[in-house]
C-alpha cells in the first residue's frame, strides 16, 4: 500500500502512531513492509492457504465474534443434503463437469431451494461468468430464506461446513504451502483475534496481489469470510478494502466498458435466455432486497438510451441490445484478432502490448487487424508495434507485411477536460477543465460523441432495421468551445436520471418500470440530485465531520461505508461507544424511531431493528430489521456462497497454472478445476513442476511508475527515479544461478525470454515450501521499448489463464533465469524453443480448439 | 548582534540584519515514518524547475538519485540492512512455541518502525529524505564572495541566481556536501526551502507533498520541541536507536535549520557524523593573517619613513 | 552579469567582522548602494538583509499570480487525491495537492507530484498520426479526415461482421469491432462509449478493469 497508494497510506501511518498493529503479507519486502510491525513473506498465489489457516484457527477454536456472526451472516443456514465438500471429493466440490470444466451449482444451495434449470449442463459455458459479475452492486440470487440452526451444531449448517472444509488448513499446512513459519502464523492469528469484538476492528486492504490469480475471486472471498467471522464488515475501521490502481477503475466497472455488463452491474443479455425484457428480469425480479427492483433499473436505462423510441409496446427497445453467446472478454478477443475474425480495434488510454498478459499474443492480434485506433497522450508501444515491436526484431513479423492501418489520435489530459473519476471507495469526484487541449488533442467524450454524430449522419435515411438502435439513440448534448466539446455535466445528468417532469432524480428508489423515469446508471442516481453536480462538492474536510459527506458523492446514495447497519447490534445499538457509526434512535420521527449516525444509514431509514417481514414480501419489503446486507436476497453476508461464485461455495487452495510444487492440500487437484485457459500455440503453459522452469516470478508495481508506463516512463522526473527495468532476486538465487548485482539476467518462460538488470537483495527471500526451497523473482512490469526509461515488458512472460468468475488472469508463473543478456533476433526464438523442448512443452500445445 | 561564525545563535535572522522578522523556519524530517516514495524529490523539481539528473540505475537499493546536488535538492536514501534477530524456529510447532514462552503477539509499536519482524532474517529498510541543512552557521554563505548566498528573513540560506557568478567557493565549504554547481550553467544550486512559497504563506513543496508527514515544516523552535517528544516516544517504545541529528544548537554548525530523526548512525544514511562549519576558525585565521599584514604594513611604512629621512 | 554596484559588493568579499570594519574606511571606493546598505544598516556582514538582490526583492510566487486555480483530481491511482491546477496565460503552471480534500489532505505521491510534467510534457503527441497498411512511417492526417475515415471503417466493419443470429438465436450484433479502454477515462466518457458501442451492436468491449 505504501508502494502503490502512498497518499492513502497516510492513514495507516496515523493508525500506527495511535497504536494499531500493521501486518504486511507479501512475497517481497516492500516499502510497506519497511514500516509495518510484522512482515509475513508468503509464496505468491498461496493466499487462500494462509487465509484458510486463519479461518480454521477461528472456527476450530470458536474464536469468532459470535453475536455478529449469528445475526448478520449465514453461519446458521442449512445447506441441502446433496452438497459434497472437497474433503470428500479429493479437492472437488459436488457438481463438477470435467468435460466443460464447470460446476453445476444445484447441490450447493440452501436446503429446500427449488432446482434452478438455468445452470443445467448444455447451456453456454460463459453464462455463469456474466451473471457472477452482475453481483458487483448486489449479491447473487437465492430464492428462499434458509432454514437456520442457531446452535450452529447441525452438520449441514454453514458454520460446520466451514469448519470441515478448512480443517486441513493447519499452521503446519500453512507452513507447507505458503512458507510461513508456524510461530509467525500464530502471531498473526492471535493479533487478529484479539482485535475482534465490540470494541475493536481490523481492516483488510488488498490489491492485485489477491485479484490477479486464476483463484482471485476466491482469495477475496476468503478475506471476506475472515472479516465476517471477526465482525469486521460494515463497521468503522473494518472492511475489506480494494486498493484499485487506476483513477477510475471502480468507475470503469460501475459504468462498464466491459462485455458482460451494462451500467450499474446489470447483466448484458445472453442469447440463450434473454430475448425479451421479461426474460431478462425473470431471475431477479421480486427477490428480496433492492436488487429485486431490477426492472425499474433496466427500463430506466433503456429509456435513457432510446428515449421516446422506447415504449412499453416495444419492450422499451430491449431488442436493441446485442446479445452475448459466450466469452467475449479481452483475451478471447485477442485470439480472435489473431485468427482474423475482427476488423477493427479501439485502444483508448490502454497499452496492451505492455500492460496485458502475454504481450506477444497482444501484438500478434494488433498486427492482424484491418484498422486500429489508438488514443493516448504519448506514443505507446501498442501504437508502434509495427515499427519496433519485439517481433520485428526476431523476424516473426515484417513491417511491410503488417496490414493494420493505424490511426493515432492524441488525447486530452485530465486537466483539459471535465468529468468524474470514481475512486477506490466508490467516491465520484469531479475534475474541471483547466485549459483547452492543444492541437488535435481531444477528450474521449469528444471523440465518441462526434464519432457517433458522424455515424448517425452517414446512416440518416437508412431503412435498415439494424440501424434503428443508432438512429433512435438519444445523442444530443450541449456543445461548447472551439472544438464543440460535449457538455460532460449534461452526460452526468443523464447518468443520474430524470423523472416524469424532466427534473433530475435524487435516488434510485424513485426509478420506475413504466417508462416514466430515465437513468443511465441506477447506482449513480442521486449524483445530480437537486440539479446540482454533487460530485463537484468540495467542502473542506476540516469544516465537516470525519466522514466528510459533503466532499464529492459516493454511490449508493452518498453512503461512505456499505452495509453500515452492521455497525449496530441486532437491537440497533452501537456495538460500543468507540465503534459507534450508525444506530437506531427511537426518539426521532416523533417517537417512531429512525436510523441515524455519522454516515447515511445503508438501510431503510424507518425500519425498526426488530422488524420481521410479512410472509411473501418482495423486494425491499422483504428486508428484516436486522438484515444489514440489503443487496443480498437473504439479507445476510455469506460465509458460504450457495450461488453466484462459479468455482465453489467456499475458497479452496489450488496451485496457480504454473507452479514449482504440487498442491500439498489436495494432491489430486493441482489447479483450480474451473479455471479458464486459452490453449493456443502462442499461449503455451510451462509444465507443472518443471525443472526447466524451476523459479516463481511475480509481477508488480513500484511507486515511481504507473501501470504500463505511458503516464510515467515518458516523464523525466519519474524516469530518473527508476530508470530501467530490473528484476529482484535473493542472494541465494544469485549465487545458485551466477547472477551479479547490476548485471543482466535473461528470464525465460514458454512464451518468450526477456532481459532485466539484476538487483540482488535480502528483501527477496527464498521460502521453504513443501520440503523444497522456492525462489521467487520480482518483476516490476512498467517497462517497454518506448519512452525515456526503457526495458523489456515483464508481462511478455505471462501465460493467460483466467479466473472463471471474472476472467482475470494470473500474474504469477514459473521461469528459468540465467546471467547475461537475452539473445537477439531469431536466436531469441531458438532460445525459447530450446527451453520448451527440454521442458517437454507439447509442440502443438493448445492448437485452438 | 553577535556576528559569530560558530556556536549557538539565538536569533540567526536578526543577526543577518532583519529587525522585525518572522520566526526561523525549518524542516524536521522524521525518517521513522518515511516510506521512500520520493514525492519530495518530484514536488521539489516541479516547483523549482530543477532539471532531470540523469537516468542511471545505481543498484543502491531503490536510490537512483544518489546524492544531493545542483539538480537534486531532495534525496531519498535507501539503506537495506540485514541483521540477525531472535528467530522462531521453523521446526517448533505452534503449541511448543507457546510452551517455550516465546512472544506470540508483538506489542503494537514495540518493534523497530522500519524493521518488520519476518522470521529468521531481520531485514530493515531505512529511508530518509535528505536536504540542505540551512545551517545556523552556513559556511557556504560565509565564503560567498558575491553576496549571492544570503540568509532570508526566515533564517534560511538561499542562492540568488542573479548574483551567483559560479566561482564555486561555497562548494567545498559546505560540511554536508550539499551545494553544487550545475555543469552546463556554472552557477550553484540547492534547496531554497521554497523561499518564494514561504513569502505567501505556503509550505515548501516537499513538505506539502509528503504523504506521511515525514517531512515537517514549521517554526524551528516548535519543530525541535516536537522532535524531542517524538524521540522520547520512540524510546518509550523500546526503539533506543532513535536519535536526532542536526537539532542541537551546540553542534558544529550551531544547529541545522533542517534536522532529522534517524534510526541509525548518521554515516549509515550518508551523513557526516560530526559536521563542523568550515569557517569556524576563519576569524582566528584572519586575525593572524591581519597581524602579519599589519606588521608588514608597518614595516613597509617604516621603510618609507626611513627613506624619507 | 555583475553590475557595477554588485562588483562593489563583491569586493567586500569574505564578510568577517573586522574586515568589514576595515572596509568601512575604504567606503569612498565603493559607490554601490548594497554596500552602503550593508555597511550602514543592521547587517554589516552582508549575509542577510543587505545582500538581497533585485531579483530577490522582486521575487513573485507563481501560484499567487496565477490567472485562475482549477479544482482537479489526480489521474494516477484510485486514492483520488485532490489537486489544484494553477493556470497562467492558458498554460498549466503548477499542480499540487488540495489541502481541502479529506482524502489526501493536500498530499501527493511522486506520480501525482509529476502531474504538471505529465500534462505539459513535450513528449506528448498532439497531432494525428497515420500509418497506412504496410507502411513503414507515420504520416500526417487531418483530424477531420481521420474522424471521417474511422466512421466509415466502423460502419463497414459493423456490416461485414454483422450477425442477426448465432446458433439459431437472435443476437443482432457485430463481431467486427473490438475495444479496450483504460481506467483513467471519466465516467461520462465510459458512458458514451458503452452507449454508442451497444447501439452499434458491438460486444467485444473491454476495459483495464478486466486486466
Amino acid at each position: 500500500m505504501a508502494e502503490c497508494h502512498p497518499v492513502g497510506f497516510q492513514y495507516v501511518m496515523e493508525a500506527k502512531r495511535r497504536g494499531a498493529t500493521i501486518i504486511h503479507v507479501d512475497p517481497r519486502f516492500t516499502r510497506t513492509s519497511a514500516v509495518s510491525d510484522i512482515h509475513v513473506p508468503i509464496r505468491a498465489a498461496s493466499d487462500i492457504a494462509f487465509l484458510g489457516g486463519l479461518i480454521n484457527h477461528i472456527v476450530s477454536n470458536e474464536l469468532d465474534f459470535r453475536e455478529y456472526v449469528l445475526a448478520y451472516t449465514n453461519a446458521a443456514a442449512i445447506i441441502g443434503p446433496d452438497f459434497v465438500d472437497t474433503e470428500d471429493l479429493a479437492g472437488l466440490f459436488s457438481g463438477f463437469d470435467p468435460e466443460q470444466a464447470t460446476y453445476n451449482h444445484d447441490s450447493w444451495k440452501y436446503e429446500g431451494s427449488p432446482t434452478d434449470t438455468r445452470h443445467k449442463k448444455g447451456t453456454d459455458e460463459d453464462l455463469d461468468a456474466s451473471r457472477a459479475e452482475a453481483a458487483g452492486s448486489g449479491g447473487p440470487r437465492v430464492h428462499i430464506k434458509p432454514q437456520l440452526d442457531e446452535t450452529l451444531q447441525h452438520p449441514r449448517c454453514v458454520y460446520q461446513l466451514l469448519k470441515k472444509h478448512f480443517a486441513r488448513y493447519t499452521p503446519e499446512m500453512v507452513h507447507e504451502v505458503c512458507g510461513i513459519e508456524p510461530a509467525q502464523f500464530q502471531q498473526v492469528a492471535d493479533t487478529l483475534v484479539h482485535n475482534s469484538g465490540r470494541e475493536r476492528t481490523t481492516a483488510l486492504a488488498y490489491a492485485v496481489g489477491w485479484t490477479h490469480h486464476s483463484t482471485g475471486s476466491q482469495i477475496i472471498r476468503a478475506g471476506a469470510i475472515l472479516q465476517l467471522l471477526l465482525g469486521n464488515v460494515g463497521r468503522p475501521g473494518g472492511g475489506i478494502i480494494a486498493l484499485r490502481g487506476h483513477a477510475s477503475i471502480q468507475g470503469s466497472t460501475d459504468i462498464p466498458t466491459l462485455y458482460n455488463l451494462l451500467p450499474g452491474y446489470l447483466p448484458m443479455p445472453h442469447a440463450s435466455q434473454h430475448q425479451s425484457l421479461d426474460d431478462w428480469v425473470r431471475a431477479d425480479e421480486g427477490a428480496a432486497g433492492f436488487w429485486g427492483n431490477i426492472r425499474d433499473y433496466g427500463v430506466s436505462l433503456l429509456k435513457s438510451w432510446w428515449g421516446d423510441a422506447a415504449t412499453a409496446e416495444n419492450d422499451f427497445c430491449f431488442d436493441y441490445l446485442p446479445r452475448l453467446t459466450g466469452d467475449h472478454g479481452t483475451y478471447r478477443t485477442v485470439l480472435d484478432q489473431i485468427e482474423g475474425k475482427i476488423a477493427g480495434y479501439f485502444l483508448v488510454g490502454e497499452n496492451p502490448a505492455v500492460g496485458s498478459s502475454n504481450g506477444k499474443m497482444q501484438r500478434r492480434g494488433l498486427a492482424n487487424l484491418d484498422w486500429l485506433v489508438v488514443r493516448d497522450l504519448v506514443m505507446i508501444e501498442s501504437a508502434t508495434f509495427w515499427a519496433d515491436g519485439p517481433e520485428i526484431e526476431t523476424g516473426e513479423m515484417r513491417t511491410a507485411d503488417i496490414g493494420t492501418e493505424v490511426f493515432f489520435l492524441p488525447a486530452a489530459s485530465h486537466t483539459e477536460k471535465s468529468g468524474t473519476f470514481t475512486n477506490t471507495q466508490r467516491l465520484l469526484q469531479w475534475h474541471h477543465e483547466a485549459v483547452a487541449p492543444p492541437d488535435d488533442c481531444r477528450s474521449e467524450l469528444w471523440f465518441y460523441y462526434h464519432l457517433g454524430k458522424r455515424i448517425r449522419d452517414k446512416l440518416a435515411g437508412s431503412t435498415d432495421e439494424r440501424d434503428r438502435p443508432l438512429l433512435d439513440l438519444t445523442w444530443e448534448y450541449p456543445e461548447h468551445g472551439v472544438h464543440a466539446e460535449p457538455d460532460a455535466e449534461a452526460v452526468l445528468r443523464e447518468i443520474n436520471g430524470t423523472g416524469p417532469d424532466g427534473a433530475a432524480l435524487s435516488s434510485y428508489t424513485e426509478l420506475a418500470a413504466d417508462g416514466s423515469t430515465r437513468s443511465g446508471c441506477w447506482i449513480y442516481c442521486g449524483v445530480y440530485a437537486d440539479e446540482v453536480n454533487q460530485s463537484a462538492r468540495r467542502k473542506p474536510g476540516h469544516e465537516q465531520s470525519w466522514v466528510a459527506p459533503e466532499w464529492g458523492w459516493a454511490w449508493p446514495a452518498n453512503r461512505r461505508t456499505l452495509y453500515n447497519r452492521a455497525s449496530a447490534d441486532p437491537d440497533g445499538k452501537p456495538w460500543s461507544e468507540r465503534k459507534a457509526y450508525v444506530w437506531w434512535d427511537q426518539t426521532l420521527a416523533d417517537g417512531q424511531g429512525r436510523w441515524t449516525g455519522h454516515d447515511i444509514p445503508d438501510f431503510i431509514a424507518d425500519r425498526h431493528p426488530h422488524h420481521v417481514p410479512a410472509e411473501g414480501a418482495q423486494g425491499p419489503d422483504a428486508i428484516g430489521g436486522s438484515d444489514p446486507f440489503i443487496m443480498m436476497t437473504d439479507g445476510k453476508a455469506w460465509l458460504y456462497a450457495p450461488a453466484g461464485v462459479v468455482d465453489g461455495p467456499m475458497p479452496t487452495h489450488y496451485e496457480p497454472p504454473e507452479s514449482p510444487v504440487s498442491n500439498p492440500l489436495y494432491p489430486d487437484q493441482q489447479h483450480n478445476p474451473a479455471r479458464r485457459s486459452y490453449p493456443h500455440e502462442i499461449n503455451a503453459r510451462n509444465p507443472d513442476l518443471s525443472e526447466v522452469y524451476p523459479f516463481v516470478f511475480t509481477t508488480y508495481r513500484v511507486t515511481e511508475h504507473h501501470t504500463a508506463g505511458g503516464m510515467s516512463r515518458t516523464l523525466p522526473y519519474l524516469s530518473e527515479l527508476q530508470p530501467e527495468f530490473f528484476c529482484e532476486v535473493s542472494p541465494g538465487l544469485a549465487t545458485e544461478r551466477g547472477l551479479e548485482h547490476l548485471g543482466w539476467a535473461t528470464i525465460t518462460s514458454a512464451r518468450t525470454a526477456i532481459e532485466a538488470r539484476v538487483l540482488v537483495t535480502d528483501r527477496m527471500r527464498p521460502l521453504r515450501v513443501a520440503g523444497q526451497v522456492v525462489h521467487q523473482i520480482g518483476l516490476p512490469y512498467h517497462w517497454g521499448p518506448n519512452g525515456l526509461s526503457t526495458g523489456d515488458a515483464a508481462n511478455d512472460l505471462v501465460n493467460v489463464t483466467v479466473d472463471p468468475n471474472v476472467n482475470i488472469q494470473d500474474k504469477v508463473g514459473t521461469c528459468a533465469i540465467a546471467p547475461g543478456r537475452r539473445p537477439r533476433g531469431p536466436a531469441l526464438l531458438q532460445h525459447v524453443a530450446e527451453h520448451r523442448r527440454r521442458a517437454g512443452v507439447p509442440v502443438d500445445e493448445g492448437k485452438t480448439p | 548582534m553577535s556576528n559569530r561564525l560558530s556556536g549557538p545563535l539565538d536569533d540567526v535572522t536578526g543577526d543577518a540584519g532583519y529587525e522585525a522578522h518572522p520566526e526561523r523556519m525549518g524542516f524536521f524530517t522524521d525518517t521513522s515514518v518515511c516510506i521512500g516514495c520520493k514525492a519530495c524529490e518530484v514536488a521539489c523539481k516541479e516547483w523549482n524547475f530543477v532539471p532531470e539528473d540523469g537516468l542511471l540505475l545505481t543498484g543502491m537499493s531503490y536510490d537512483n538519485t544518489q546524492q544531493l546536488d545542483a539538480n537534486s535538492w531532495r534525496h531519498v536514501a535507501f539503506v537495506e540492512q540485514t541483521k540477525p534477530v531472535q528467530a522462531p524456529s521453523p521446526t517448533v510447532n505452534t503449541s511448543a512455541s507457546t510452551d517455550l514462552g516465546m512472544p506470540t503477539v508483538g506489542l503494537p509499536g514495540a518493534q523497530d518502525p522500519q524493521a518488520a519482524d519476518n522470521g529468521d532474517i531481520g531485514v530493515r529498510w531505512l529511508m530518509s529524505s535528505d536536504v540542505c541543512k540551512h545551517c545556523t552557521h552556513a559556511a557556504c554563505l560565509d565564503v560567498c564572495p558575491t553576496g549571492s548566498l544570503f540568509r532570508t528573513e526566515f533564517g534560511t540560506v538561499v542562492v540568488q541566481q542573479d548574483i551567483c557568478n559560479g566561482c564555486g567557493y561555497c562548494v567545498p565549504a559546505c560540511p554536508y556536501g550539499v551545494i553544487d554547481q550545475r555543469k552546463d550553467d556554472g552557477r550553484v544550486f540547492k534547496c531554497t526551502m521554497c523561499y518564494d512559497r514561504l513569502g505567501v504563506g505556503e509550505q515548501p513543496a516537499c513538505a506539502k507533498a509528503c504523504p506521511t508527514e515525514s517531512i515537517q515544516f514549521g517554526p524551528l523552535d516548535e519543530l525541535r520541541e516536537r522532535a524531542q517528544q517524538r524521540v522520547e516516544r520512540l524510546h518509550e517504545q523500546g526503539i533506543d536507536e532513535a536519535r536526532l541529528y542536526g537539532e542541537s544548537p551546540d553542534d558544529g554548525v550551531g544547529g541545522d535549520g533542517a534536522f532529522f530523526l534517524l534510526l541509525d548512525e548518521p554515516e549509515v544514511y550518508g551523513m557526516p557524523p560530526d559536521p563542523v562549519v568550515t569557517t569556524r576558525d576563519l576569524a582566528a585565521m584572519w586575525r593572524q593573517a591581519g597581524a602579519a599584514a599589519l606588521t608588514l604594513t608597518v614595516g613597509v611604512a617604516l621603510s618609507f619613513v626611513g627613506r624619507s629621512r | 552579469m555583475l553590475s557595477g554596484p554588485r562588483a562593489g559588493c563583491r569586493l567586500v568579499g569574505v564578510r568577517v567582522a573586522w574586515l568589514a570594519v576595515a572596509m568601512r574606511a575604504a567606503r569612498t571606493f565603493v559607490e554601490g548602494w548594497p554596500v552602503w546598505r550593508q555597511l550602514t544598516g543592521s547587517d554589516p556582514l552582508g549575509r542577510g538583509h543587505a545582500a538581497r538582490s533585485r531579483a530577490t526583492d522582486e521575487l513573485q510566487n507563481r501560484n499567487a499570480t496565477a490567472d485562475r486555480v482549477v479544482d482537479s483530481i489526480c489521474p494516477y491511482c484510485a486514492v483520488g487525491c485532490g489537486q489544484k491546477v494553477f493556470v497562467k496565460d492558458e498554460k498549466v503552471t503548477q499542480i499540487e495537492g488540495d489541502p481541502a480534500s479529506p482524502i489526501s489532505r493536500g498530499r501527493l505521491c511522486p506520480k501525482g507530484s509529476a502531474s504538471k510534467q505529465l500534462v505539459t510534457s513535450p513528449d506528448r503527441v498532439t497531432t494525428v498520426r497515420y500509418r497506412r497498411p504496410g507502411g513503414t512511417e507515420w504520416e500526417d492526417l487531418d483530424l477531420d479526415t481521420a474522424m471521417d475515415m474511422i466512421a466509415d471503417r466502423v460502419l463497414a466493419a459493423r456490416r461485414s461482421h454483422w450477425q442477426d443470429e448465432h446458433d439459431g438465436r437472435r443476437v443482432r450484433r457485430t463481431t467486427g469491432i473490438s475495444s479496450l479502454g483504460g481506467a483513467t477515462l471519466d465516467n461520462e466518457e465510459n458512458y458514451l462509449m458503452k452507449k454508442l458501442y451497444t447501439a452499434m451492436g458491438a460486444v467485444q468491449i473491454e476495459n483495464q478493469a478486466r486486466i
